[in-house]
């Protein structure tokens, strides 16, 4: 493989609330097409992280890079955009609670992206049939399942056409036998080369897909590479002690 | 007792229509345009800066901190000495303007805040700008959960009204009571009055039940 120019360089991202340190010098790039995987214990900063990378927090010290230009944290416009374009799903859907499947879909295309009104629908249309939920797109978000809720979220935040997807512990909050369809999901955009991170403890999931696994402690990055290289039965990493821990259970 | 027919047709029920309409030309645009004043009211009081949140408190507080008999008087009879008249109409209009925001933005504040955060984010991660978020997420689901509360308000505007005879404005109350004085049938006048009103209450609440009904999205308000 040919060394790809990186989407997303994330350089020492830290966070402090109060005396707290949540983050810590935490880094990462992103090259198209990959999909890395956040794992670490719970209270690690994973989801926090996450949410630096979109600013939906706003970090103390680092810079975040993408397509090769350097985000203004301060310039508000430019944040707006740059969310646009870096997905976010998360771990408890936050579905517009007001708005039926359709609109969920839809109302970013037309207050954010400025799309008429059959534009938009029409394009939601398109998402909502992509992650298999055409008959149900005038259903509210109380009235779905909590897969469907999830895939009605990738339906939102795909529509934006984001460069890069935030995944939250996506199947964290479902019922186990609704995890399948949202791993389907997951699993179709990777194939389809959508360049991804997501924090997850589907371990194999992560096995099978990931091309790197970021293991996470106390807010750093401890360890950090291809599957193979750290759940290889000869090494004795970190991340191999937890994914033990994990799959004993 | 026997009811005096002549007394109904010729002297009560025409002072008392005209009165209506009068009280109808003061709750009507004073619940609506207090209402437009009570979301912006609210919204600055919730999300505005410090200073903004600040002023918006003090002036509710004030508000509703003193009679509205009182605030009517004032704006009536008071403000002429600094130079301010108002017709009495346009004082009584003035003053449930006031009053009725004042008790809405609280309405809307409560329900404001209770939208949840998420929502707030998840809005924030599609590219949302703050106005647009208010607007377009914040907005439509608090104002579902603030009609009750302002419908309330609404219902209390339509009975505060009658306070207007105090400034000479003369709706409802005000007819009511010179029929009332004149032919000392305080018995008639003032049930038939009251029956006014409630009629009106009655009207609004089936009105305010309907827009609640048509606003209804399932499973919204179980949360």
């Amino acid at each position: 493989m040919t060394a790809k120019q990186p989407v997303l360089e994330v350089h020492n991202i830290g966070l402090t609330v109060g005396s707290k340190t949540i983050l810590e010098d935490c880094s990462l790039t992103l090259c198209p097409g990959e999909l890395k995987v956040l794992i670490g214990p719970s209270g690690a900063g994973k989801s926090t992280f996450l949410q630096c990378i979109n600013f939906l927090q706003m970090p103390d010290t680092g810079h975040i890079i993408l397509e090769g230009k350097t985000i203004d944290q301060k310039n508000k416009a430019a944040l707006c955009t740059y969310r646009t374009k870096v997905g976010m799903i998360f771990q408890d859907f936050k579905l517009f609670d007001h708005l039926n499947a359709l609109d969920n879909v839809a109302i970013a295309l037309r207050k954010v992206r400025g799309m008429t009104k059959n534009a938009a629908k029409e394009r939601a249309l398109q998402e909502l049939a992509r992650v298999n939920l055409s008959e149900q797109t005038t259903l509210y978000p109380a009235q779905l399942s909590g897969g469907q809720k999830q895939r009605v979220a990738f339906a939102r935040a795909l529509a934006m056409d984001p460069i890069i997807l935030l995944l939250d512990e996506p199947t964290s909050a479902l019922d186990p036998e609704l995890v399948g369809e949202v791993l389907t999901v997951i699993r179709d955009l990777a194939s389809h080369g959508m360049t991804m991170i997501m924090a997850t403890h589907q371990m194999d999931f992560i096995r099978s897909i990931s091309t790197e696994i970021i293991f996470m402690e106390k807010g750093r990055i401890v360890e950090q590479g291809a599957p193979e290289s750290l759940l290889n039965d000869a090494v004795q990493s970190r991340t191999k002690q937890f994914y033990q821990s994990l799959s004993s259970l | 007792m026997d009811i005096d027919v002549a007394f109904f047709q010729n002297d009560l029920l025409p002072a008392l229509n005209r009165g209506l309409w009068v009280s109808l030309a003061l709750i009507i645009p004073a619940s609506t345009i207090g209402f437009v004043c009570g979301i912006i009211l609210g919204c600055a009081r919730t999300f505005g800066s410090r200073f903004v949140k600040k002023l918006g408190d003090a002036f509710t507080a004030l508000v509703r901190g003193v009679p509205l008999a009182i605030q009517l008087l004032f704006i009536y009879y008071a403000l002429p000495k600094l130079g301010i008249y108002f017709e009495p109409y346009g004082a009584a209009l003035t003053a449930f303007i006031i009053c009725t925001s004042a008790y809405q933005s609280e309405y809307v504040r409560g329900a404001l805040l209770s939208i949840r955060r998420g929502q707030i984010l998840a809005a924030k991660a599609l590219g949302f700008t703050p106005m647009k978020t208010i607007l377009f997420i914040i907005i439509p689901q608090a104002a579902r959960r603030a009609l009750p509360g302002c419908g309330n308000e609404i219902i209390y505007l339509i009975k505060y009204s009658s306070l207007a005879y105090l400034v000479t404005c003369m709706e409802l109350m005000g007819e009511g009571k010179v029929v009332a004085s004149d032919t000392f049938r305080f018995m008639e006048v003032f049930l038939v009055v009251g029956l006014y009103y409630l009629a009106m209450v009655t009207l609004a609440t089936l009105l305010l039940n309907a827009i609640e009904r048509k606003s209804h999205i399932p499973g919204f308000r179980a949360r």
